[in-house]
């Protein structure tokens, strides 16, 4: 018997009260033990609702989540017991310091005693918060109260980690601090979900999962996704970005407007320059190898990740 | 669940003692209402049938003491609304422990911050000028307790519905002054036109005020003898306290 994995999500769909387009749309994925795994999307792209319902605060119309086997709608209660989630806020009383919000959460978590004096002075250290734990929050800067909200979910030694952009807001050296923190619990064991909007977020996973329209529009590790789009992508400078991928999309080409630019996918792009060059509308080209951003702008109907882009 | 409670209520209470704005709040304004509305109307006001007025400073009184409770545990709930808005809640619901704990612990912190307090402004009973035997104000104090389990689980109930903290006061606002005026606190329920008699008798404050007005030995004016009133309150915290308990089991989405 293999063993159970950490996430498996099957066929989640979920349309909420009073709307008319799913949120969810038949969303399958899986994260093994251990295993990190990026999930990007643009916004309403069904993010959040999947972490609602993989954290049983919301109860899908189909479809079945369970977390290391146990089914989040039949056994919320051991879901959570393996579950550790960080929000896009950070969950914290700003007035209440480190300790007395760790304290208070270590109770949640059915932590009491000795024991939760422990766990807590253990996830202090894990974070790096050790001196500044008789601090209030609201005296922390954006990157430590962020480290502070991860000790919160390591009380309980979730095996599991759920992540809804966790680096929001910050600088990138709190940014680099906290992705440390997470990559030491990935190396001790914990598998990990990361909703995320930055590439080299993405990048820093095994695998790469694409949340489109409440759809998976696309899963594999950072290399096959990208490898998938040929060696090399082809990016068209154009005034009329729309105008031109549907030209080119008429003579057989995979072209698609993203922005102002144009994206076109081929095995030996640069062959195809000098034919370009002579279409109306082509201002200049850049031929250079796929990035997670192509992929997510091919995949997801011309979005980009990278607001340079946009 | 017993220290997920007490973490829980100990939270309430920390962030409440911290918060000086809150603290002054619950209690200078009643005490500005009592001592302006009491100075204010004292000439004006003569109890129904009595030959010889308390003094509406007296008459108003318990009505002070349980607009101390009704401000404190309703407001006290607000937290709840605050924690949906920074993803505490959220935390809290993910976390390992039963919904149960959430309720308790955020009603048995809002229940003791409304008591202390109202305790407090009972010390100044002799200001009014009464005079109550110990056991009365234990049944006042009583009266308190189960006035504000009955309040804090309906502030717990609303809030656990609204999203804004702008809505929760509007909402609550709408609810608070009816119950506090319509409490016989303010004004006695004999006497009242029969439309508001009835409003009067179906409200819970209603017997809150009796029973903290028979505690404290000022008995004029009261609906019920005191064990009658203590047995309806406690009769309406069980009910608002089975509907807490049963509302924060609804999924938070849906």
């Amino acid at each position: 018997m293999t063993s159970p994995l950490a996430l498996d999500v099957q066929g989640l769909r979920h349309t909420y009260r009073g709307t008319d387009r799913p949120a969810l749309d038949g969303v399958s994925l899986a994260v093994a033990p251990g295993e990190r795994v990026a999930l990007l999307g643009p916004n309403g792209g069904g993010k959040t609702t999947l972490f609602r319902c993989v954290t049983t605060l919301l109860r899908p119309d189909a479809g079945a989540v369970t977390v290391f086997g146990f089914g989040t709608t039949a056994e919320p209660a051991a879901v959570r017991q393996r579950l550790g989630v960080v929000f896009q806020t950070v969950a914290l009383d700003g007035v209440l310091t480190v300790r007395e919000n760790l304290s208070t959460h270590a109770a949640l978590s059915g932590l009491s005693g000795a024991e939760a004096r422990t766990r807590v002075a253990e996830a202090l250290e894990a974070v790096g918060l050790v001196d500044r734990a008789d601090a209030r929050v609201k005296s922390l800067s954006g990157g430590l109260a962020r480290r502070a909200d991860l000790a919160r979910v390591l009380l309980h030694r979730p095996p599991l980690l759920l992540l809804d952009e966790p680096t929001v807001g910050l600088d990138p050296t709190a940014r680099r601090e906290l992705w440390d923190a997470l990559d030491a619990l990935r190396d001790s064991g914990t598998a990990q979900l990361v909703a995320t909007h930055l590439l080299d977020e993405a990048e820093a996973c095994d695998r790469v999962t694409i949340l489109d329209r409440g759809r998976v529009v696309a899963d594999g590790t950072p290399d096959a996704l990208t490898s998938s789009l040929g060696s090399d992508a082809l990016w068209l400078d154009s005034l009329d970005a729309e105008a031109l991928a549907a030209r080119l999309a008429a003579r057989g080409l995979d072209a698609r407007a993203v922005g102002r630019r144009v994206l076109v996918v081929a095995d030996d792009p640069a062959a195809l320059l000098p034919d370009l060059y002579a279409s109306d509308g082509v201002a200049g080209a850049t031929v250079r190898r796929p990035t997670l951003d192509d992929v997510f702008a091919a995949r997801t109907g011309g979005i980009s990740l990278s607001p340079a882009l946009r | 669940m017993t220290s997920a409670i007490a973490a829980l209520w100990l939270r309430e209470i920390r962030t409440f003692v911290r918060d000086r704005a809150r603290v002054a709040g619950a209690v200078v304004q009643p005490l500005f209402i009592w001592a302006l509305l009491g100075v204010g109307f004292s000439a004006a006001f003569r109890l129904p049938g009595a030959d010889q007025s308390p003094g509406y400073v007296a008459f108003l009184f318990p009505g002070v003491i349980a607009l101390v409770v009704l401000f404190t545990a309703i407001f006290s709930t607000i937290s709840v609304v605050e924690d949906r808005q920074t993803g505490v809640l959220h935390a809290a619901l993910v976390a390992p422990q039963p919904r149960l704990a959430l309720v308790l612990g955020v009603l048995s912190g809002g229940v003791t911050l409304a008591v202390v307090q109202a305790a407090l402004v009972m010390l100044l009973a002799p200001l009014a000028g009464l005079s109550p035997t110990l056991l009365g104000a234990g049944a006042a104090l009583l009266a308190c307790v189960l006035t504000a389990i009955a309040l804090t689980a309906l502030g717990f109930v609303m809030a656990w519905r609204l999203d804004t903290t702008r809505g929760f006061h509007a909402v609550m606002n709408l609810v608070l002054m009816p119950l506090w005026i319509l409490s016989g606190g303010f004004f006695p329920i004999d006497g009242a036109p029969t439309v508001l008699r009835w409003l009067m008798l179906a409200n819970p404050v209603t017997y809150g005020v009796a029973a903290i007005r028979l505690g404290l030995g000022e008995a004029a004016g009261a609906p019920v003898g005191l064990p009658a009133a203590l047995g309806v309150l406690a009769v309406f915290a069980a009910l608002l306290l089975a509907w807490a308990v049963q509302t924060v089991r609804r999924p938070l989405y849906a």
